[in-house]
């Protein structure tokens, strides 16, 4: 009986793995939609609204992608997925893109055989406590109980930042962010740890979010990014280059407001091709003329999604900072479309 | 036809008669049915090997020797974030037999005791119990845990109520214990030089109660006198050991619990995540034992009762020396399942973040290292292992209890 269940669950593995190596474009029209790994609910980045329709930050860049690839930005299959399910979910094949506030690193990168698209959030770990603890700083957190999901760089970050400064910390691993919610506001745990930017979201939820704040340490470089699997580049190159057509389209001023105006053809070659009214850029990708115009269509460019989901006039309240485009300051750059 | 033409025809065998021969057929079906069963195993193990190996991702053990990096907070062995995720899959390991062990041990007390106690004649306890078992058998267990850790650290005094120059709350038991939503501290025994000779007496007052208890069982054996060997056993096993203690001049202190800026140092440290995985475990198993040991001693004929109420027996020492020695045959088999199961249910640790072998190995290490197969496989080996190991003792046991047929 137990033999049976090792080799029920190699089966599985090795079939779904023969299957997952096709071509990722050719499947995804085939089955009409995409699917799309996305986090189990966290607020701006992606949870379900009061309807029951994804939205966020990550879920706006897989409805670029499906509207590009299939001409609708809601033929999109969502699967929720924990920092522990979501990498055999990719490889699997179960997921066709990854966008769940992932860290670019370079085992993901290179170890799990992932290939990274971009960087759509440059965030970094924070750390959010009571006011009520009286801290004011990381480096006073030397004995703290400090709760964490599991399955994520935080962890691992974590370990290494307390190593190097000497302190001592107890963990209290945590599988989804709801329960590492419960047992933060229950006071089981002194401190909440994860992306700055999940802290602020987090921190939007609760009942009294003044009584709560961000330390001002960030302690790790957290890149954040959607992927997808080594070894299709085609598809790699499809996702990549919608997530930057969405930042190209901001630097360039295009807009969901003046798309239309623009696609007809402008005075600048760029935008010209970048919307398809010149050259060849998405024959080449293996798509259409207009399959940038759709991808910014769906949500508008990265600027609008940014400020629509988790921007300052939201109540999760994120500044640009490093996220403003280059051109202002930030690190949000995309190669040319040429 | 006749046995004598079957003899006679069998130094002739015939390639056919593998199929024709009722003698032989059995045995070629299950030959042919061994075989396609390997091919298929062959087949499944090389296409996932095959496919690992197209993904870039061969099959390696290598990376259980490489430094985890990241921290248990509750563990029985000496780890930290250097160590490798092999040790810190022992780590893993031994969290799962602790929960294991403890959560057998107290679902066997309560599930015997209920299950003696719903057949009671006082129509209030049997209900009561009969409550106790449908509701607890007919929730999933996941629920209870989630339960019991919610009720735990929304429950518990919060551990900043501990906190600074005049803390709300206090220690209990003398400043000794702290029941906290973040764990409970108790002292620590510490051992100091000359801590010896108290320890091995207390090992050989072990051997001496087992001892006295086989010598007083034989004497009641032999000369039909009872000894009160429960009152005798209790004094064996407190009495040397303490004299020790104080002739020796107390080499045995305790290192109390003291709060520092965030928490109790020093001391042990039960975390609530092991104590609601425990008391759900336990509660939820004790009702499946409760309805085996039922079974068992509705099992027992009632006649057996009736003689030993003619032979003037008590009720109680009926149960004890009648009706649960017959029972127990009854009751252990299915026992073993419950406590297999016990243990397979600690898996869920998990979800209130106890770190067993499944949120190490199976959790951390896992996502950490990108090894899935490598991963599962050991982890199934792991429970594999634990419950034939389990199984293997209770089988055991219940040859030991078995009606001796001589």
């Amino acid at each position: 009986m137990k033999k049976t269940i090792v080799l029920g669950t190699l089966a599985a593995v090795g079939l779904t793995a023969g299957m997952a190596s096709a071509g990722t474009l050719d499947d995804v029209k085939a089955k009409g939609e995409l699917a799309c790994g996305v986090s189990t609910g966290l607020v701006g980045f992606a949870a379900p609204d009061a309807n029951g329709e994804w939205a966020g930050f990550d879920v706006s860049v897989c409805r670029a992608v499906a509207a590009a690839v299939l001409g609708d930005p809601t033929a999109i299959k969502f699967v929720p997925l924990t920092g522990k399910t979501r990498f055999t979910a990719l490889a699997s094949g179960e997921v066709d893109v990854l966008a769940r506030n992932t860290t670019w690193t370079f085992s993901r990168d290179v170890d799990l055989k992932f290939t990274f698209v971009g960087v759509n959030y440059y965030d970094g770990q924070g750390f959010m406590v009571p006011k009520a603890l009286g801290v004011s700083s990381a480096t006073e957190l030397d004995g703290a109980t400090i709760c964490i999901q599991t399955g994520t760089t935080t962890e691992l970050n974590l370990a290494d930042y307390f190593r190097s400064n000497g302190m001592s910390y107890e963990p209290v691993p945590i599988e989804t962010n709801a329960e590492s919610q419960q047992n933060y506001l229950a006071g089981a745990c002194d401190v909440y740890t994860t992306d700055a930017s999940g802290l602020a979201a987090t921190r939007a939820t609760f009942e009294n979010p003044d009584d709560h704040m961000l330390l001002p340490e960030i302690v790790s470089k957290e890149p954040l990014g959607p992927l997808v699997r080594h070894g299709d580049d085609q598809w790699g190159d499809i996702v990549r280059w919608t997530l930057n057509a969405l930042i190209t389209a901001e630097e360039l001023g295009v807009t969901s407001a003046n798309l239309a105006e623009k696609s007809a053809g402008t005075d600048n070659p760029e935008i010209n091709r970048l919307l398809g009214s010149e050259g060849n850029l998405g024959e080449m990708l293996g798509l259409d003329a207009a399959w940038a115009a759709r991808a910014i269509a769906a949500g508008g460019n990265y600027g609008e999604i940014f400020e629509a989901n988790i921007g300052e006039s939201t109540a999760i309240g994120l500044s640009r900072g490093l996220n403003a485009q280059w051109t202002q300051g930030g690190l949000i750059y995309s190669p040319p479309f040429r | 036809m006749s046995m004598a033409d079957q003899t006679a025809s069998k130094p002739s065998f015939r390639l056919s008669m593998l199929i024709y021969d009722t003698r032989y057929r059995s045995m070629t079906i299950q030959v042919i049915a061994l075989i396609l069963f390997m091919l298929a195993v062959a087949w499944l193990l090389s296409n996932a090997a095959s496919n690992l190996a197209a993904l870039g991702k061969p099959l390696s053990f290598s990376f259980l020797s490489q430094p985890a990096g990241y921290d248990i907070n509750q563990t029985l062995i000496e780890y930290n974030n250097q160590m490798s995720h092999g040790r810190a899959a022992l780590v893993g390991i031994l969290n799962t037999l602790l929960v294991a062990f403890l959560g057998c041990v107290l679902a066997t007390i309560l599930g015997v005791t209920i299950g003696v106690l719903r057949l009671s004649n006082n129509w209030i306890v049997s209900r009561l119990m009969t409550i106790y078992i449908e509701t607890f058998r007919n929730v999933p267990v996941l629920l209870w845990i989630l339960l019991t850790m919610a009720v735990l650290i929304e429950s518990l005094p919060k551990i900043a109520l501990f906190r600074g120059e005049n803390p709300i709350n206090t220690m209990s038991f003398g400043n000794s214990v702290a029941f906290t939503n973040a764990g409970t501290f108790i002292p620590k025994p510490i051992f100091l030089s000359g801590s010896t000779p108290v320890v091995v007496i207390f090992f050989l007052s072990l051997v001496g109660i087992w001892a006295f208890g086989r010598w007083a069982h034989k004497r009641q054996d032999e000369t039909g006198v009872v000894l009160p060997t429960f009152s005798i056993k209790l004094a064996i096993f407190f009495l040397p050991s303490i004299a020790a203690f104080y002739i020796l001049g107390q080499p045995i202190t305790l290192e109390y619990p003291v709060m520092a800026r965030f928490r109790f140092e020093g001391g042990f440290v039960i975390r609530n995540s092991l104590i609601a995985l425990w008391l759900a475990l336990s509660f939820y198993t004790a009702a499946f034992i409760a309805e085996a040991v039922r079974a068992g001693i509705q099992a027992v004929s009632h006649g057996q009762t009736e003689a030993a109420a003619a032979l003037g027996i008590r009720p109680r020492r009926t149960m004890q020396l009648i009706v649960l020695p017959q029972a127990l045959r009854v009751i252990i088999p299915p026992m073993i399942s419950q406590y297999l199961n016990l243990t397979k249910n600690s898996s869920l640790a998990i979800a209130v973040g106890y770190m067993d072998i499944t949120g190490t190995l199976g959790g951390i290490t896992l996502n950490q290292t990108g090894r899935e197969m490598e991963s599962l496989v050991i982890l199934m080996a792991c429970y594999l292992s634990i419950s034939i190991t389990v199984s293997l003792f209770m089988n055991w046991y219940n040859e030991s209890i078995k009606m001796k047929e001589r």
